[in-house]
């Protein structure tokens, strides 16, 4: 492997992992709160796809991106309301159960409103631009997955940790009992938890998409599950555990792929899962006190 | 008639056993008639044994595993080897050709009846299962709860990855899939040829939930179920944990892979996306409707469910037209949303599912209608508290 074709799949690696760290945010907050693996989370980034290629269809994509988030951001919330609220009492294996049905409902909604068949994706123009640095070609989104990553991962350890929301957030994932004693509204807590996590699945899904082409109703499962096996290696509950995890996925899975072990690459994962859950249970930056293990 | 007497409950199993046979037989002779229904049937069977051995872990153990498809995929593939005519499987693996080693145990097996080699096949699809969940649970079973489930849905996963492998392909096929593979038949000469659809798939169901039942009635059971309930109390009443939580993930696979082994012989053909994790979350939710924790819900959860969804439900993917009006919802797709909405209202307002964690009993049945308006008069009767599942 010359050193060009190195620092190809570099960059490819480095994009690819911005947006499995956009989508791994979304199971890491939601796990911090709910203790809960939000098995609809990939289906929410599937969907966020989808209502992509049908807001492209009739406007401009400058009005058509926050369009898809919005619409992304009220399906994550509605979900929350209708599938998890009213099990907040439940046993956890319950929630977990639930959140499973809601990724086989919206797959089955998917593919009856959309059909099984691959969509096309529609292309952004600006993004698709490709650039040449010296002998190395990339277009603009892969340049601009990784930096658009970093910068809405600052602004969100920003509201995380120096905000009045931020702290009854991290309250709540704290002790989810006392901090409704001490007069945190839970319910508007949670809510604002999926706000933030279905907002960087649109943004994930537009950049993820934008490489791949298409989309079908099947399309988020298997990078959900990757997002999340990446969360879990940087540490579950935790922000910059998520994106260090996505990075690390994205670049080994480029890798692999590039060496020739593409059917490998799904199992890699898997394995790095079950490695990391032996020898680190709390992730690589996770905390220590966890008991989850 | 006074039908409460403890000494009519085993005669009315045994009356309903008849029955059951006589009804499976009647339609083993038409199933050129009820095509459809043989078919459901014959999957129903296949998929009850999936979920009893899913029950037997998630239920009784309390081991939220989410490993089933690819356990399955192991029996389907063993059985398809075991069984593909040795005559036509140079015709399927047209690409690569067999390995020489699986081709001179095909040949070296050919001495034995088509009827036996199905069965020692569908045997060993659940044998390398098993010797595969001994290895996965050493690792793997020291986990808790949701970290568990998604650890066996990665190594489902891994296994789909290695048997669709280029690597694989002089054994698996790669991607190409497995074909050629013959239906259910009993093939003895003395019966008429074809006779075996129905009875091969409820008989091997029947073996195998019996098994299954005889364990969790067993004092392994028992100890399946202290684990669930508290595992440092299990523990401490000297229950070795992951011994025990070994024995119920080995003989969950074990049957997985065999009801695995006779999917395959249903489907006739198979590759490795049959065996992606919707196979998995279809048996979860079995179980769910069922009740987690009891044996007859799953039973009757997998006809139930599988009628529903591919017969019953059918209707929602046609277009329907009333007094010349095309309905616009009805089309292809709709049953599976209706289905699922089905589901969800089950996981969020039925929790303990159809049976909850009681099972069936004809006493209860009998004094059904008694206790029905009895429940409307005193107000709906509490449960038996949730179970606790950490």
């Amino acid at each position: 492997m010359s050193l060009t074709t190195f620092i190809q799949h570099i960059l490819t690696g480095v994009s690819l992992g911005g947006a499995y760290a956009l989508i791994a945010i979304g199971y890491t907050l939601v796990y911090g709160i709910l203790l809960l693996i939000n098995f609809a989370h990939s289906d929410i980034f599937m969907m966020a796809g989808y209502f992509m290629i049908f807001a492209m269809a009739t406007m401009p994509w400058p009005i058509a991106i926050p369009v898809v988030i919005v619409a992304t951001v009220i399906l994550g919330v509605l979900i929350e309301k209708a599938a998890y609220k009213p099990l907040r009492s439940a046993p956890r294996m319950s929630i977990m159960i639930s959140s499973i049905g809601v990724s086989y409902l919206l797959q089955n909604l998917a593919t009856y409103l959309f059909s099984a068949l691959p969509k096309g994706y529609p292309t952004i123009a600006p993004l698709k631009k490709v650039f040449q640095l010296g002998p190395v070609s990339a277009s603009l989104v892969t340049f601009l997955t990784p930096v658009l990553t970093l910068i809405l991962v600052f602004i969100l350890m920003y509201l995380i940790n120096h905000t009045k929301l931020g702290m009854a957030m991290r309250a709540v994932s704290k002790d989810y009992d006392t901090s409704k004693l001490m007069g945190i509204k839970i319910n508007q807590i949670i809510s604002l938890t999926f706000v933030i996590g279905s907002t960087m699945a649109a943004i994930g899904s537009i950049l993820y998409f934008t490489d791949r082409m298409s989309v079908t109703p099947f399309s988020g499962t298997l990078p959900g599950l990757k997002c999340f096996v990446a969360a879990v290696l940087g540490g579950i509950g935790s922000v910059p555990g998520a994106v260090l995890g996505g990075f690390i996925i994205g670049i080994s899975e480029t890798f692999l792929t590039a060496l020739g072990y593409s059917t490998y690459s799904d199992a890699f994962t898997f394995m790095l899962l079950i490695l990391i859950l032996i020898f680190r249970p709390t992730g690589l930056i996770g905390e220590t006190v966890t008991d989850k293990v | 008639m006074k039908l409460n007497n403890k000494k009519t409950y085993p005669m009315l199993s045994i009356a309903a056993l008849v029955v059951l046979a006589v009804l499976l037989i009647l339609l083993e002779i038409n199933k050129n008639t009820f095509g459809m229904a043989v078919s459901i049937l014959q999957k129903s069977a296949i998929l009850a044994i999936v979920a009893v051995s899913m029950n037997l872990l998630n239920g009784f153990t309390g081991l939220f595993s989410l490993g089933q498809a690819g356990f399955m995929a192991i029996g389907a593939y063993v059985t398809a080897i075991f069984s593909i005519p040795t005559e036509t499987i140079d015709s399927v693996y047209y690409t690569g050709g067999l390995a020489p080693w699986l081709k001179a145990m095909k040949v070296g097996l050919d001495v034995l009846p088509g009827f036996l080699q199905i069965s020692l096949g569908i045997l060993a699809g659940g044998l390398v299962a098993a010797v595969f969940a001994a290895l996965i649970g050493i690792p793997v079973l020291r986990l808790k709860s949701d970290y568990l489930a998604i650890a066996t849905l990665g190594f489902s996963e891994i296994i789909r990855a290695i048997i669709s492998s280029p690597q694989m392909d002089k054994i698996t096929n790669g991607s190409y899939g497995l074909k050629n593979i013959p239906g259910f038949a009993l093939g003895l000469d003395f019966l008429p040829a074809g006779i075996g659809t129905l009875l091969v798939p409820f008989s091997v169901a029947g073996l195998c939930i019996g098994f299954m039942v005889l364990v969790i009635r067993s004092s392994y059971g028992r100890a399946f179920m202290a684990i669930r309930e508290d595992g440092v109390a299990a523990e401490a009443m000297g229950i070795n944990l992951l011994k025990h939580k070994e024995i119920s993930f080995i003989i969950s696979s074990f049957f997985t892979a065999v009801a695995g082994g006779l999917l395959a012989m249903f489907m006739r053909s198979i590759e490795a996306r049959t065996f992606q994790i919707t196979l998995t979350y279809d048996i979860l939710l079995i179980v769910v409707i069922g009740g987690l924790g009891s044996i007859t819900g799953s039973i009757l959860s997998a006809f139930l469910v599988t009628a529903a969804k591919e017969w019953w439900l059918r209707f929602f993917d046609t277009p329907l037209v009333i007094g010349g009006v095309t309905i616009p919802l009805f089309r292809t797709g709709f049953r599976m949303v209706i289905f699922s909405l089905l589901l969800m209202l089950v996981v969020l307002f039925f929790r303990r599912g159809l049976m909850g964690n009681r099972e069936f009993a004809w006493a209860d049945l009998l004094s059904w209608p008694r206790n029905l308006s009895k429940k409307a008069s005193s107000g709906p009767k509490t449960g038996k508290g949730g179970k606790k599942n950490d």
